[in-house]
């Protein structure tokens, strides 16, 4: 008996081992095709979806380089730069695709989620742990999480009727745009994170906060030296597994960014994500263009892998 | 002469029907242990923690009578129930310490955690703060087990030793009343020993209350001795009178182990 519960928890645990190697290799196989022709400059070109006139190596990659701000774009509804490119008869040409700009989108609006909710998300827990009394606590406590089990879809669009008009009022620039869906995804991501930030500091035994207050410690001096050195790990952890759910994020992104492959020069400038550019494309695309998509794909995978697994040491580490 | 003075006093924890502690008058002999008997459940922790209102970071406590302590620039007796705002707290609890069940060193180094009611209370100066954690920790008896690494991590420390630095925390702001609640209840009893070694080293500085299991260890080293029995204080007296000659049949029993 034992042993049968011990084989089946252990097949368990090889089944999502070999699950997750398994999606790796399907994405990398896909996007084989594209790592081959763009290689690691995917990485950091902007173009997308472009057609450049085929010449030697060398020149190409000049061409392609001093070339990246004009940027053709297929579905693109924005008012500038919308110029297609004037088709040079005889020269024969191919299309490229570089990964820069969803990815510039991805990591912009994770940073600035973070830099939204992560003092206010604080703020809240310190409040719900120590500051308010039990019953109002609990009760705000609970509605954080109600908060936290919103569909994304349903942030994206009071963002987009509510919030975006408000955020270009304020800081100027497109409704649809970076910081608009870097402010929404903050808002998503902070239940979450005050949540999680709470239960950790209420893990500190009362008897520690008890013996500096019995030195004479003040509550904020409590709270700054005993409570979060000592919930320390849990708080990172809650603020990486948010970064990675940011990162992650299509719908109420997908709403807010502006979808347009274009390199932001503001952060109230519209542009792409990986998870925006992979749910729009993915339908029409082919070829190179959907080898394309699994390269973002594999790099996004390859991120959020990173975050979480950083986490994990976090939290791994906590539990000795 | 009486660094603390308890009179008539009652407490009541939020919401329970009966209070825990009904009338309890006790004297808290200056420079002398007074070790606190007598079964779980019947209110040693409790009457503890009223003497430095270490209660009152949680709500809703109802206290009754009086907890007088010594003044010592004025000679005379402030009651500590009529406290009410945060600085006199702090004021209180940095005259009177307290000591725990289980050691909680704080997340920090064994430097830091010394220095740590110094450094709330103000002292900056880097050479008085060393001077100071360097007594206190010679004071506690454990100078010579850390003083090559003040700077590592307190968590690293043994049991014992991690006990023997909360004293050494709580001496270093230099109170006038240090309160162990079962100081020794999860240590060793070479460990055991030490900190009863210096319990009774203390004295010489320190005024201390006591509350223990170990009937040994309150006649070993205490000079009053109060026993208590759901929530009435039954008898205090010297501790030999106590253990040798006592005057109630409840004590007797109790400290023959003829009890329930
Ligand atoms: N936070 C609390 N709220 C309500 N009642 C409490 C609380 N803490 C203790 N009590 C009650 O008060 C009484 C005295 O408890 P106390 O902890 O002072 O006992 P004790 O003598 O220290 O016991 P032990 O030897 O087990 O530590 C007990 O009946 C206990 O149930
Ligand atoms: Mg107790």
């Amino acid at each position: 008996m034992e042993k049968l519960f011990q084989k089946i928890s252990f097949s368990s645990a090889t089944l999502v081992f070999i699950i997750l190697l398994g999606i790796f290799i399907t994405l990398f196989d896909a996007a084989r095709p594209a790592i081959n022709e763009f290689g690691l400059h995917f990485i950091v070109d902007p173009a997308w979806n472009k057609e450049v006139p085929i010449t030697t190596p060398q020149a190409d990659s000049i061409k392609k380089v001093s070339d990246s701000s004009e940027v053709v774009n297929p579905d693109d509804y924005s008012d500038d730069d919308g110029m297609i490119m004037e088709d040079e008869d005889d020269t024969p040409t191919k299309t490229i695709y570089g990964g820069l700009v969803p990815l510039v989108g991805t990591i912009f609006s994770t940073l600035i989620a973070l830099a939204f909710a992560m003092p206010i998300a604080m703020g809240i827990a310190i409040f719900l742990a120590e500051i308010a009394p039990k019953n109002i606590s609990s009760f705000v406590g609970g509605a954080i999480e109600l908060l936290a089990a919103i569909p994304s879809i349903i942030f994206g669009m009071w963002g987009l009727y509510y919030f975006a008009p408000i955020v270009a009022d304020l800081f100027g620039g497109f409704q649809v745009s970076l910081l608009t869906a870097g402010l929404v995804l903050g808002v998503m991501i902070l239940p979450f994170m005050a949540a999680i930030t709470r239960d950790s500091m209420n893990t500190t035994p009362d008897i520690l906060k008890e013996s500096a207050y019995a030195l004479g410690a003040t509550k904020f001096e409590v709270i700054k030296d005993v409570i979060f050195p000592y919930s320390k790990v849990g708080i990172i952890g809650s603020i990486i597994l948010s970064l990675g759910r940011a990162l992650g994020e299509t719908m109420a992104v997908a709403f807010l960014i502006g979808s347009i492959f274009e390199l932001p020069h503001k952060i109230t400038d519209p542009t792409i994500s990986i998870p925006v550019a992979l749910a729009n494309n993915f339908g029409e695309a082919s070829g190179l263009g959907m080898s394309s998509l699994f390269y973002l794909a594999l790099i996004l995978f390859v991120m959020s892998f990173a975050v979480i697994s950083f986490a994990k040491f976090f939290f791994l580490r906590k539990a000795d | 002469m009486l660094v603390m003075n308890i009179e008539k006093f009652s407490f009541t924890y939020p919401g329970a029907e009966a209070p825990s502690l009904k009338n309890i008058t006790l004297p808290i002999e200056k420079n002398k242990i007074t070790s606190l008997i007598g079964p779980s459940g019947c209110g040693k922790s409790t009457l503890l923690r009223s003497m430095n209102r270490i209660h009152d970071l949680y709500p809703g406590n109802t206290y009754d009578g009086k907890i007088n302590l010594l003044n010592e620039t004025t000679g005379e007796y402030d009651n500590i129930l009529a406290i009410k705002k945060e600085n006199d707290f702090i004021q209180l609890r940095q005259k009177v310490g307290m000591i725990f069940q289980k050691p909680t060193p704080f997340p920090m180094s064994i430097f830091d955690n010394v220095a740590y009611g110094l450094k709330i209370d103000g002292i900056k100066n880097k050479s008085e703060l060393s001077d100071r954690v360097e007594a206190a920790l010679k004071g506690s008896a454990l100078w010579n087990e850390v003083s090559d690494r003040l700077g590592k991590s307190a968590m690293g420390l043994s049991g014992g030793q991690q006990q023997r630095l909360c004293i050494a925390r709580a001496v270093a702001v230099k109170p006038e009343v240090l309160l162990f609640d079962e100081p020794t209840s999860a240590l060793d009893p070479i460990s055991t020993a030490a900190i009863e070694e210096l319990i009774v080293e203390l004295r010489n500085d320190i005024s201390i209350a006591i509350v223990t299991h170990n009937m040994q260890q309150a006649s070993r080293i205490s000079d009053y001795t109060a026993f208590m029995y759901l929530g009435d204080l039954i008898e205090f007296d010297k501790t030999e009178n106590i253990f040798l000659n006592p005057k109630e049949q409840q004590t007797e029993d109790y400290i023959t182990g003829r009890f329930g």
